[in-house]
């Protein structure tokens, strides 16, 4: 078994590695979406995923906490380690593992429940709160943690999603924030976000690396540039290059990541 | 503008020849929709006036007024008031008591017309009358021996006379009524005798027979219905709403669902006289259910029901964005919580009016019943529930049929009653829909 103590040498600060991926392969029915990739991401760190569309980087988030068995054609293959333990082992309950793994989607997509209900019911149903000035407690930390409580705190009752856009993703990252998990997923978490919202978005991300390992996909290479300290390149369904985000955007080693990042091709 | 080879308008304030083609196909496109319209509120507007004129009178009925000496020599021979011995005392007695009490009525009136028989003063008063005074004497026995004042039903001819169903000249033709008869029955209603009022009868009493249509009523068959309808909404919307939410959000999507899902359809297209066949069958031959019942009724709708249950609940949870299921399980939700907590309240409107909108078709569905035999003659109303679903019942449906196959021109009066009793009901249900739409609705 992997040992979680170990520390690796290429990060600025030496950090645990917090989810190790070896030989990972997805399939689409026959489709090869994903070939061969092994990455060590770290805790506490913003790890970002770049590449042209359908290169493999969104399937590969969500192997990470298995959203892709909701898709009866796919398969995954290899493993995925999570502090050393596998979550494709057959012991391992998808449902436990993302209470584990939170989740950003591309769309904001709040519940059409009140504000307050959207951060709640992630602890009610892991039964994380014994009273309800416990769980109060928990979603206005969740609402601080996602720099969202000073706007909503007066109508926390009133509907999600009647929230601005950037205002629901930011509720949308509390909802996932609030089941304090370790490693935070994040889709594109700003494809559909205004300048302004996706400056807030970025500030945040920024906060929530002192607590969570963070992945975020991004189809913006400034954004990954601003926000992540270790980038993965993929481009046709292989990791092309992984490294410090300074290494890769200043000097990559594979052509075709300079490439990308030159806007030659994607 | 005309010379120029490519078509362009020399000037905006100029239409050219395209957009001017454009602009008269969408003109006519739009009067093309106008006039559909028009003709279907035409089209609705005849068959409600139609329903509506022809039905409306049986909702009111006409009764005459009498005093009727209660003769104890005839309504209690033995002196006893026992009601068990008084109800050996058949209607046909109570026949003549009655008929001594018209003509002693015309006779108080000093009523004259030339040509009026013995028989035309007792015929105006219905056959039913005798059992309505019958019934009300076994109830009250002290009765016998007073004269009490009843509201007899008029005979079906004197009725239609004052809905202005039966005219003096159909009566000449009539070998049940007679132009005498009808005069007799307008100079008791000048002098107050025959009254005409809300019918709260039909709603209430059961069929009657056919020489008997002014005792007609709906009860049998709205009680009947509403089992049936008890019984389709206790059974097809649970397993309806059950099947749906299993193939739509759990089971996996292979060679079985597909068949599963192609059968499911075409269960939607079976005509339903085929569903009456299988519960004949099943019901009635295999289970051995009574015939006649609810029970039996309710079941095989509950057939029929299902799969129009089952597409519009599919589609109803099909509708719902996939990005809620993702966000629930992103958090951790089973896929269960996901389903129960988020997607079903968000298809609830959806699933509600489906499930009325199937009820309603099958409230208004007659061809199966036929076959298991809610189409009998049924003169008791059922009893209450459980075993009103075993007793033999109508439908309002099947009474309509019934009551069309009738001879006496009064039953057509009957059956459009019916009719409107069941457009009530009907409108009442999508009424019921919509509002359940608006208040279940919610945006996201």
């Amino acid at each position: 078994m992997y040992d979680t103590n170990r520390r690796v040498e290429n990060a600025v600060t030496p950090k645990d590695i917090k989810i190790q991926a070896r030989k990972v392969q997805v399939f689409y029915g026959d489709k090869h979406a994903l070939k061969d990739v092994d990455v060590d991401i770290l805790d506490k760190t913003v790890t970002a995923f770049i590449g042209p569309s359908g290169c493999g980087k969104s399937t590969f988030l969500r192997c990470i906490n298995r959203m892709n068995d909701t898709i009866p054609i796919a398969r995954v293959e290899g493993e995925i380690l999570l502090d050393g333990e596998d979550v494709y082992d057959r012991r391992v309950d998808p449902v436990q593992l993302r209470a584990k793994v939170g989740m950003v989607f591309q769309k904001p997509n709040p519940f059409p429940k009140s504000i307050y209900d959207n951060v709640a019911y992630g602890p009610r149903i892991h039964g994380l709160s014994r009273n309800r000035a416990e769980l109060d407690g928990i979603v206005e930390g969740a609402l601080r943690g996602a720099a969202l409580w000073n706007e909503v705190k007066d109508r926390l009752s009133e509907p999600g999603t009647g929230l601005s856009g950037g205002q629901q993703q930011r509720l949308c990252i509390a909802r996932a924030v609030a089941t304090s998990p370790e490693v935070l997923l994040m889709d594109e978490p700003c494809s559909a976000l205004d300048p302004i919202a996706t400056a807030q978005v970025e500030e945040l991300i920024e906060e929530l690396r002192e607590q969570f390992s963070v992945v975020i996909v991004t189809h913006s290479m400034q954004q990954a540039a601003r926000v992540s300290q270790k980038t993965a390149f993929f481009h046709l369904g292989n990791l092309v290059e992984y490294g410090d985000t300074d290494d890769i955007f200043t000097r990559p080693k594979d052509s075709r990541t300079e490439a990308y990042i030159s806007g030659r091709i994607g | 503008m005309t010379d120029d080879p490519d078509h362009k308008p020399a000037s905006l304030l100029q239409q050219d020849a395209r957009t001017k083609a454009r602009n008269a196909a969408e003109k006519r496109f739009r009067w093309y929709g106008i006039i559909a319209i028009a003709i279907s509120m035409i089209a609705l507007v005849v068959l409600l006036a139609t329903i509506l004129t022809a039905g409306a009178g049986a909702f009111r009925q006409t009764y005459l007024n009498i005093p009727v000496t209660l003769d104890p020599a005839v309504l209690d021979p033995k002196g006893n008031r026992d009601p068990a011995e008084m109800a050996k005392v058949l209607t046909l007695s109570y026949g003549r008591v009655l008929d001594a009490a018209v003509e002693a009525t015309v006779a108080r009136h000093g009523i004259r017309i030339e040509g009026l028989s013995d028989k035309d003063i007792d015929g105006l008063i219905s056959k039913e009358a005798s059992a309505q005074v019958r019934d009300r004497v076994l109830a009250e026995p002290d009765l016998v021996g007073q004269t009490v004042e009843f509201d007899v039903l008029t005979g079906g001819r004197i009725d239609g006379y004052f809905k202005g169903r039966v005219t003096m000249d159909s009566a000449a033709r009539d070998s049940n009524t007679s132009p005498a008869q009808l005069q007799l029955a307008q100079e008791l209603a000048n002098r107050g005798e025959i009254v005409t009022r809300f019918n709260w009868n039909f709603l209430r009493l059961a069929d009657a027979s056919d020489q008997r249509p002014e005792a007609a009523g709906v009860g049998a068959a709205i009680v009947g219905s509403f089992y049936m309808m008890l019984v389709v909404l206790f059974l097809a919307v649970p397993i309806g709403v059950a099947a749906s939410i299993y193939l739509e959000e759990f089971a996996p999507k292979n060679r079985w669902t597909d068949i599963i899902e192609v059968n499911i359809s075409n269960l939607a297209a079976v005509p339903s006289i085929v569903f009456g066949i299988l519960g004949l069958a099943a019901f009635i031959n295999f289970a051995g259910l009574p015939q006649s019942a609810p029970i039996v009724g309710g079941l095989v709708l509950t057939l029929m029901t299902l799969p129009r249950i089952i597409i519009p609940t599919r589609a109803a949870l099909k509708a719902v964005p996939p990005s809620i299921r993702d966000a629930a399980l992103g958090v951790g939700a089973s896929r269960m919580q996901s389903v129960f907590h988020h997607v079903l309240p968000l298809a609830t409107p959806g699933i509600l009016t489906g499930m009325i909108l199937g009820l309603a078709q099958a409230l208004g569905e007659t061809a199966p019943l036929l076959l298991i035999g809610m189409v009998a003659f049924i003169r008791d109303i059922p009893s209450g529930l459980p075993q009103g679903l075993f007793d033999p019942a109508s439908a309002l449906p099947v009474q309509v049929y019934n009551w069309t196959q009738r001879s006496d021109p009064a039953f057509i009066e009957r059956a459009s009653g019916a009719i409107i009793v069941l457009l009530v009901f009907l409108l009442c249900m999508n009424v019921l829909a919509i509002w359940l739409r608006r208040k279940f609705e919610r945006r996201w």
